[in-house]
């Protein structure tokens, strides 16, 4: 039994040369809208209970109209949709707030608007003046309050009962990071109790810790539908597809998917991961000495080469990113050429599994004058069998000592 | 319609928190919150009063008090505001609501009643003021007063269906809250409430006889002013006309709700 089901569904917007065409519609006189705007196109797809699942795609891609469809604001132009349970929806900023009301005063009304009767109110208010934890603002008119406080309003309403979807649109990136971490873990707990989180956001961050699967929307249409880091990367390279760039993608195995993306006048040849002895390394030791070996082909005469490296952890979060612009070695490139860069450093890395993503661009940063970037373009493993214990994903040995001074 | 009515009944907190956050809002930044609810009214009583009670007292036939004419006038207006009230404020409120509409789920149909219960409570207030002021006057109270009350409902009504018709065509056409105040001044002035019906011509009457609003102004005055039976004509034909409007306006809401919020 899945959480969510959505099947066919499309929406329209119309529009009329005479707005009393519209009303003669619907008394039954066949005529014909004069534009229809098609922002959902038959979408398909269904979501398991307990699963996070991301919404991203650029702006107008119909993100936000399909979160007020499930919302049950909108109605959909054709197909259906089946919800299990009760869904609370936390779309754009506020609830409908008034603003001369309190923000107590505001919580009974949406409150009310929810469903939720007097007397369970009066059990859930304290519990969500806590969450909010805006202090003696909760009983100050909304109209003082700043954007992040009437987040935290939203959010401990619309969570005061748990829900069985949770929807989410751009919201969590308005409030402070101490109320964002709140929130998370707030969704956090939920999800184990089996709720379904649906979260729009442009903010990669969230989406990679947050979803276990992410749905990428372009034009109305789902255009990938997969693990996040896969999704954001191509996501990321759709947007760099904009400037005319050619996007490809490769499947790894593991059900990881490679994102290639520029306009070609150089590629990358290969890149390797060498230790000392220039042996290829897939497993690397903690603090040990490696190498990064990327060629470029040269396919013709480039005004200026700039090479650059980014490793990610397994989240797709940067660890470390540099190129030769910022190491001062831009070189000129002849076609025809292939140009090798070694670039030497120790693995001061946590364990855990990495990737690198490679580009070959121009200036001194990939999105202007993108050759070729390659996501995923190496995966290595850091284990530490020779250091003593540690977390996190870097490795900063301490010198430590410990004295007794009173 | 049963599907409506369950559907209000389960929202039946929120259309109680929302009558008195309504108050509440509109009230919470003025020194005299409440009493603006019936200061406005009585304002213009005074101003028609002041203005018209000397071409108007010697006209206003069959009442032997001194106020005679102020007394007619507040029957006549307390009828008037109701209706007035509900259709101005149903006109603008699917539009006036829409930050509401778009993000929250919930039965569309609450707003209406909403505005409908706002506008009953305002007009109960100035009931209960009208009636401190005819005791003022030495005007003397009967229990039949209390028959204002079923008038009201009927008043209330009418002036739904006309409201939820204007409401839900504004959304779309906006000319809709332009020309509707323009319209409600002409029928103000065409009923009479500042003035007594027989100033009327007499070619004009038949036209007067069709107006809704005319026999709800004149099953008023013949229960506060007159002391008169119930004008059952009167009644039976503005329900007539509630039922046949009350159908369609359901039917233009039930209609236009998906589109409603593509649009707002």
């Amino acid at each position: 039994m899945s959480a969510l089901s959505v099947q066919g569904l499309s929406k329209s917007f119309r529009s009329y040369r005479q707005e009393w065409h519209r009303i003669a519609g619907w008394f039954g006189l066949p005529i014909k809208p004069a534009k229809e705007v098609h922002v959902l196109r038959d979408l398909s797809f269904s979501i398991e209970p307990g699963s996070a699942v991301g919404i991203v795609g650029e702006n107008g891609a119909g993100k936000s109209t399909l979160l007020k469809i499930i919302t049950g604001t909108l109605q959909p132009s054709s197909g259906s949709f089946h919800v299990e349970g009760r869904v609370a929806a936390i779309l754009e900023l506020g609830m409908g707030f008034n603003g001369d009301l309190t923000g107590r005063e505001n919580v009974v009304n949406t409150a009310s608007m929810m469903g939720i009767g007097s007397e369970e109110l009066a059990g859930l208010m304290p519990a969500i003046a806590d969450f909010a934890d805006i202090g003696p603002y909760f009983d100050q008119p909304m109209r003082t309050y700043s954007s992040g406080m009437q987040m935290r309003v939203a959010f401990a309403v619309a969570t005061a009962r748990r829900p069985e979807i949770l929807i989410v649109d751009e919201a969590l990136s308005v409030g402070d990071a101490f109320f964002q971490h709140k929130s998370f873990s707030c969704i956090r707990e939920f999800q184990q109790s089996g709720t379904t989180l649906l979260l729009v956001s442009h903010d990669r961050a969230s989406i990679v810790t947050l979803c276990d699967r992410v749905l990428l929307l372009s034009d109305g249409r789902v255009l990938m539908d997969g693990p996040p880091q896969d999704v954001m990367d191509l996501y990321n390279a759709l947007i760099a597809k904009k400037e005319g760039y050619d996007v490809k993608q490769v499947s790894m195995g593991g059900g990881r998917v490679q994102t290639t993306s520029g306009t070609g006048e150089a590629s990358i040849a290969s890149v390797l991961l060498l230790d000392e002895a220039g042996q290829a390394l897939e497993t690397v030791s903690v603090g040990q000495e490696l190498v990064l070996s990327i060629e470029a082909a040269i396919h013709q005469d480039l005004p200026e080469l700039v090479v650059g490296y980014m490793i990610k952890d397994r989240l797709g979060q940067p660890i470390f990113g540099t190129n030769t612009y910022h190491l001062q070695r831009v070189v000129t490139p002849k076609a025809g050429e292939t140009i090798r860069y070694r670039f030497g450093f120790p693995a001061n890395l946590g364990i855990g599994n990495y990737s690198i993503a490679v580009s070959l661009h121009r200036g001194d940063e990939h999105v202007a004058g993108n050759y070729e970037w390659r996501d995923l373009a190496y995966v290595f493993t850091v284990v530490n069998p020779s250091h003593s214990p540690f977390i996190g994903t870097s490795w900063l040995p301490p010198q430590l000592e410990v004295s007794r001074v009173g | 319609m049963l599907g409506l009515l369950r559907s209000l009944w389960s929202f039946r907190a929120y259309v109680a928190s929302s009558i008195l956050s309504d108050f509440k809002t509109r009230f919470v930044r003025s020194r005299m919150g409440f009493a603006w609810v019936v200061i406005n009214p009585l304002a213009q009583v005074c101003i028609y009063a002041f203005i018209l009670s000397g071409l108007m007292a010697s006209r206003i036939q069959g009442i032997e008090n001194r106020f005679g004419y102020a007394i007619y006038l507040l029957a006549g207006l307390l009828a008037w505001n109701l209706f007035s009230e509900i259709v101005d404020r149903l006109m603008k409120v699917f539009i006036n609501n829409a930050n509401v509409i778009k993000k929250v789920r919930f039965p569309r149909i609450v707003l209406p009643v909403i505005v409908v219960g706002t506008a009953l409570i305002n007009n109960a207030a100035l009931f209960v003021v009208m009636c401190v002021l005819f005791a003022l006057f030495g005007y003397p109270l009967t229990p039949e007063i209390l028959l204002v009350i079923p008038a009201a409902l009927l008043v209330s009504a009418f002036a739904a269906c006309v409201g939820l018709v204007l409401g839900v065509l504004n959304v779309f056409i906006r000319d809709i809250e332009q020309i509707v105040p323009i319209l409600l001044q002409v029928v103000f002035w065409f009923t009479p409430i500042v003035y007594p019906p027989n100033i009327i011509p007499e070619r004009f009457r038949g036209l007067l006889e069709l107006s809704p609003v005319y026999h709800l102004v004149d099953v008023y005055h013949r229960l506060i002013v007159y002391a008169e039976p119930v004008p059952w004509a009167s009644i039976a034909y503005v329900v007539v006309l509630v039922l046949i409007l009350a159908p369609l306006a359901l039917f233009l809401f039930r209609r236009a709700s998906p589109e409603m919020v593509d649009v707002l």
